[in-house]
């Protein structure tokens, strides 16, 4: 049987790739999941650009206190050991290169890793907020997004045409129908939905997709 | 001689903000750091043609009953009472169902300009108003619509783009506690743009939870020292 992951699964698949002691920054959307999948036995230390770093999972009604927010005005609860600072110094830490891992959302993703994820046509007001900092100064640029639009038109695309976040800084793409690496030759598929073929997945893809010698249905 | 700087209102404390004038608003977003007080009290006062620096430009009263039963007020108030000429930040609207924010709607309208500001780059642009600096190379925009116009450089085999500093009249900001000199901490996420700010305008205007005696503040921990403050209004949490 064919199936897509959900928000929660895509999530579940990017927090795999948060090795123990990393700093992690997510972004806007379904990356904020990320802080409810990592078990108390991991180390991981999420930063976020409003100025903090070492926050958990985010705040059930009971735990809300607005003035303890994620990036994405989401409450969130403390951790021992967490630190605060002010947006500069927030952001002197992601240019700097000081952050490993950072989640992003995409409205597309092209072939190269040119990233799209702030402004649609038709809407010339929406903002990067600190979206473009966060993809040119990260070690390593996830982005989780759903494989294709509404209309099943493409989304991981040869060229992007709406408004470019960065040139040629995303690592990896975890959509509902796969996990695809960026490399020199172009996107490597690496990982496949449950029950879906390469060339099903190529069909909804307008980026040639390169299936890895030991492609496999993805786990989580 | 100790220079008074407690105002017993924020109305008080905002009164001569001018037609015209450049305004920061500190905080992030509708919550966490925001100077509602403050900006409830520029909205009664009612100066026009503002320029407002601040990183969202707010959701306003209206649209904000989308998000919660009976509404809430931000910076996006300023917006829906036409007091604003233009505005420099990094979320003017936000990407659901439009319009997103009264800024959308007024800059569709053609009524608002907007200068789009990566976060980053905002808080770096208010470090160097406030530190005497003409500005900096960033990789930030690089190959973007935020590389228009600006001066290129390659440095290293990297190539940046110049920023250039951002200062205003007036910042309104929040903090946590103030002591009589006008030291302030801050508590938690509320932090973000307001130290910055508050370092970066002509008249700082700090909203606070508490005001204490001198002494009363550990000097280790202060956040902003007492002279980039001007003016002080408790408003107990």
């Amino acid at each position: 049987m064919k199936e897509r992951l959900n928000e929660q699964t895509i999530a579940l698949r990017a927090a795999r790739e948060f090795t123990d002691g990393s700093v992690v920054n997510l972004g806007y959307g379904m990356p904020g999941l990320c802080a409810n999948l990592i078990t108390g036995d991991r180390a991981v230390f999420f930063q976020s650009e409003n100025g903090m770093l070492g926050y958990g999972s985010l705040a059930t009604d009971e735990e809300k206190d607005y003035e303890l927010i994620n990036a994405s005005d989401q409450p969130v609860t403390p951790l021992p050991g967490m630190c605060f600072f002010d947006s500069a110094a927030a952001f002197d830490m992601i240019r700097g290169g000081h952050i490993d891992i950072v989640v992003l959302g995409a409205y597309q993703v092209s072939e190269r890793g040119d990233l799209a994820n702030w402004g649609r046509p038709g809407r010339p007001a929406t903002g990067m907020g600190g979206g473009m900092d966060l993809a040119v100064g990260a070690k390593k640029i996830i982005v989780t997004m759903l494989h294709t639009t509404k209309d099943g038109g493409p989304r991981i695309v040869r060229d992007c045409t709406y408004p470019l976040t960065a040139r040629q800084c995303v690592s990896l793409i975890i959509t509902d129908l796969a996990v695809m690496a960026v490399t020199e030759d172009g996107l490597l598929l690496k990982e496949i939905a449950p029950g879906w073929t390469v060339p099903e997945v190529q069909a909804l893809t307008e980026a040639k997709l390169t299936p890895a010698a030991d492609l496999k249905e993805i786990e989580l | 001689m100790t220079i008074d700087k407690i105002f017993n209102s924020c109305d008080e404390a905002v009164a001569d903000i001018f037609d015209g004038a450049t305004v920061m608003v500190g905080g992030f977003g509708s919550y966490g750091g925001l100077p509602i007080n403050l900006i409830v009290a520029l909205s009664r006062q009612g100066a026009k043609d503002l320029t407002i620096i601040a990183n969202m430009g707010g959701v306003g009263y209206e649209l904000s009953h989308r998000i919660k039963p009976g509404g809430y007020q931000d910076s996006g108030i300023l917006f829906e009472n036409g007091q604003v000429r233009k505005f420099i930040g990094s979320v003017p609207a936000l990407g659901g169902m439009p319009p997103t924010s009264p800024l959308e709607r007024l800059f569709n309208e053609g009524k608002v300009e907007i200068e789009m500001v990566p976060q980053g780059t905002l808080a770096e642009r208010l470090r160097c108003g406030a530190g005497g600096l003409g500005g900096f190379y960033t990789p930030v925009g690089v190959g973007t619509t935020v590389e228009a116009g600006k001066e290129k450089k390659v440095i290293d085999g990297r190539e940046y783009i110049l920023e250039l500093p951002l200062t205003a009249d007036f910042a309104l900001i929040k903090a946590h506690q103030a002591d009589t000199p006008g030291n302030l901490v801050y508590r938690q996420t509320a932090r973000c743009f307001n130290p910055v700010m508050a370092m970066a305008a002509g008249v700082t205007i700090a909203e606070v939870d508490e005001l204490v005696p001198t002494g009363q503040l550990d000097p280790e921990v202060i956040v902003t020292p007492h002279i980039y403050v001007n003016r002080i209004v408790e408003v107990p949490a």
